[in-house]
């Protein structure tokens, strides 16, 4: 009797924390990629003579801040780390929505630049244009809207191309990310340079205290660009899931062919995913500069576009996810300023970090393998053929 | 490989060295020009001709490999190190390090080729997105290597970056030598234009070896065994496994082939084109080179004949900063790299648009092999 009762509470164990399991699957393999990178990246320090322990601690005091560093301190690197996140979560989304739409947008990078070009031409020079002051309430969206739009062109040029010829767009969004660095080093060292007399960066004119956002907290860097941004991750989240836009983008997404005999218009959707994709990159550059920089200088984003992917990977391009995937990145890269304090670690370690936390996660398999779980064989299938 | 395609090369190269002659013509002589052009072409298009060569073996055998630039950057990055190690630490001459650093290059790119051949074909991980984590690894270890080897705690090199043992030499074809006494006595302009014509062939080993592995490729790819078992797995790999080709073995040995030669065109930067390293220094060429394989239609020689096209774009940039005092103003911009610039990447996606001709990939290019 006695024994059977035990038994009986055991199994009754073992099935709720087969439950559990199950239900915490779909952040394990994240959860673990981001735990065996940890491990890995731990290994380097120690094997270039330094301390992971206290590595970690100065990523985690850099970012969330602590009791030692005191509120006013931990007060800033909270803030820190939310000023980083914000164009992370807009250029996440904007990999993460092409995921769904089966496409790869490798050019988040190049669209959030030229993004960030306009917004600032808006933004500073809109005024004289039109010879009024403009309040802010038309002159911010206004200048959001510029990054927008011009990041949604310029990735609805290679969703036109997919859609229409074919061209693949993985190299497309390459070749369009060194069009627009080019463009902007040339616009920037031309028409639109900062024509102060002690200027002598590439970069362009401050934007009008019209086309800024406030600060949330006084004497703090973290703006409503960041409640911006997770408005945008719960929009994102309502248009894929409750919109028919949204179910034609998942439907082509996951069979293009079955869209079609669906009555998708299919290439109107790849289209109209990509505008969106890039719309969302060009936000993050125009957020970037009506939040933060009231300006775009050259050379100030390198790097989002790969970290974007990253992003969006390990969120499992769901919106939420997103947001969560884009505020580890944000508290690793500004912890790693307070690691290399205490440390000595050059800033660069994050970045072999989210490299390996990517690779976990892009091979679930490898984690799977590591930790002995069960794959349910699901499979991300980007790779189309190339060429026409 | 079709002649409206290599039409299409021969009128872009003709139209860009065209220009040049036009606009350089009253300051030096055509052959002059044309030559030094040809010299540029051939030396910037080695790193893309190898990085095509990379991606055709690869993709001919069934693995799309984006990777290619990730693999680039670590091998120069890696291959410099160990020249400067050898050179600093270990103390060799000047000759072996250099050998050994273009080895080492080699050598990892083929260890990253490695890992996109385990990500891509033994976990059949989506193969774009293998080679984006090569290349964002890349990004990431040299960066951070680069660091912490100069500037880290307890580098040999105590926070300065040292001198390089310097570059590969070019070698000397003896063109002018063997051609000269043919010229006669006295025409020293004979003597001279053969000496240009010379120069053209004078290439360091990596951009020499880069031309002959063109040719080898396509022997080995078309004419071989090996070759007929690569292009059977990448087409049809079900096929191959039944009549007793092991797929997943001819996979991996192309990947690893593709690997070192990405990793020749590595040591191309560091040890044969300027003797030093910075971060991002491969500035998108393995993706150029990735455009000139489609472009090449998936063959060694229109791959070359693509890279070429790249490469000359790149020396018109170049010889226009030569001929500056004789430009027009209205044709200016044509010696601003951002403009010039520009023309691989539009003529690419052109390309792309298969409006120069349709390109075929491999049937199985990306798709993981299923028994």
């Amino acid at each position: 009797m006695q024994s059977e009762k035990q038994t009986n509470s055991l199994s009754k164990f073992l099935s709720s924390l087969k439950q559990f399991i199950e239900w915490i699957d779909p952040i394990l393999v994240p959860l673990l990629a981001i735990l065996t990178s940890m491990i890995v990246g731990g290994i380097i320090i120690k094997s270039v003579g330094g301390d992971p322990i206290l590595a970690y601690k100065g990523l985690l005091e850099g970012s969330f801040g602590s009791a030692e560093l005191g509120p006013v301190k931990s007060q800033r690197a909270i803030s820190e780390t939310a000023v980083w996140a914000t164009p992370y979560i807009f250029a996440g989304l904007a990999v993460a929505l092409a995921f769904k739409g089966g496409l790869f947008n490798i050019g988040a990078e190049g669209q959030l630049a030229l993004g960030a070009v306009f917004s600032s031409l808006i933004g500073y020079a809109l005024p004289g244009w039109l010879g009024v002051d403009l309040p802010t309430i038309i002159h911010l969206p206004l200048a959001i809207l510029g990054g927008l739009v011009m990041g949604g062109i310029w990735a609805g040029i290679v969703g036109a191309l997919k859609a229409y010829t074919g061209g693949h767009e993985v190299i497309n969004t390459i070749m369009m990310n060194y069009i627009a660095l080019n463009s902007t080093s040339f616009l920037l060292n031309g028409v639109m340079k900062d024509p102060s007399p002690t200027n002598v960066i590439a970069r362009t004119p401050l934007v009008a205290e019209s086309a800024r956002f406030a600060p949330i907290f006084e004497g703090l860097r973290v703006h409503w660009g960041f409640v911006l941004a997770l408005f945008t991750a719960v929009f994102i989240w309502w248009l894929l899931n409750k919109t028919t836009l949204g179910f034609e983008v998942r439907t082509v997404g996951a069979n293009p062919d079955a869209a079609h005999y669906a009555g998708v218009n299919v290439k109107r959707t790849i289209f109209l995913t990509m505008f969106i994709s890039g719309a969302l990159a060009g936000m993050a550059g125009a957020i970037e500069v009506t939040g933060l920089n009231y300006r775009h200088e050259l050379g100030f984003s390198q790097g989002y576009g790969f970290d974007a992917i990253a992003i969006a990977l390990l969120g499992k391009s769901h919106p939420i996810g997103v947001v969560l995937a884009s505020i580890l990145f944000a508290a690793m890269r500004n912890g790693a300023t307070r690691m290399q304090f205490l440390t000595q670690m050059p800033v660069d370690l994050i970045s072999m970090i989210q490299a390996f936390i990517l690779l976990f996660v892009a091979a679930d398999a490898i984690v799977r393998f590591i930790f002995r779980i069960k794959s349910k064989g699901e499979r991300v299938v980007l790779t189309r053929g190339w060429g026409g | 490989m079709d002649w409206k395609r290599f039409g299409f090369i021969a009128i872009i190269i003709v139209v860009l060295f065209g220009g040049v002659v036009a606009i350089g013509q009253v300051q030096q002589r055509p052959l002059l020009i044309v030559t030094s052009m040809l010299a540029t072409t051939i030396a910037v298009a080695t790193p893309l001709t190898l990085g095509a060569l990379s991606g055709v073996f690869c993709e001919r055998a069934g693995v799309v490999n984006i990777g290619i630039e990730g693999m680039m950057l670590a091998s120069a990055f890696f291959g410099w190190l160990a020249a400067v190690y050898m050179f600093h630490v270990f103390e060799y001459p000047t000759g072996v390090s250099i050998t050994a650093g273009a080895l080492f290059a080699v050598i990892t790119g083929m260890l990253m080729a490695l890992l996109h051949a385990v990500l891509s074909i033994t976990f059949k991980v989506d193969q774009i997105i293998g080679g984006t984590v090569i290349n964002i690894l890349a990004v990431g270890l040299t960066g951070f290597l680069n660091r912490q080897m100069f500037f880290g705690k307890g580098s040999v090199f105590e926070g300065s970056i040292p001198n390089s043992p310097g570059v590969l030499r070019a070698i000397h074809i003896p063109i002018t030598e063997i051609l000269s006494p043919l010229c006669g006595a006295n025409s020293p302009l004979c003597v001279e234009n053969i000496a240009a014509i010379n120069r053209v062939f004078d290439q360091k080993p990596i951009a020499l070896s880069a031309i002959l592995l063109v040719f080898i490729s396509h022997y080995v790819l078309f004419n071989t065994r090996w070759g007929l078992r690569t292009r059977a797995v990448g087409e049809h790999p079900k096929a191959a496994d039944t009549v007793g080709i092991n797929v997943i073995k001819m996979r991996y040995a192309n990947v690893l082939i593709g690997g070192a030669l990405a990793g020749l065109a590595g040591a191309y930067f560091t040890i044969e084109s300027v003797p030093s390293f910075e971060p991002l220094l491969t500035n998108g060429r393995g993706f150029i080179s990735l455009a000139a394989m489609i472009f090449g239609n998936w063959t060694p020689i229109g791959a070359w004949a693509a890279a070429l096209v790249f490469g000359a774009s790149s020396a018109l940039q170049i010889n226009m900063q030569i001929f500056r005092a004789v430009i027009p103003p209205q044709l200016a911009f044509l010696q601003q790299s951002y403009i010039v610039g520009l023309v691989p990447y539009i003529l690419t996606m052109i390309i792309l648009t298969g409006i120069i001709g349709k390109t075929t990939p491999p049937a199985a290019d990306g798709v993981p092999y299923d028994k």
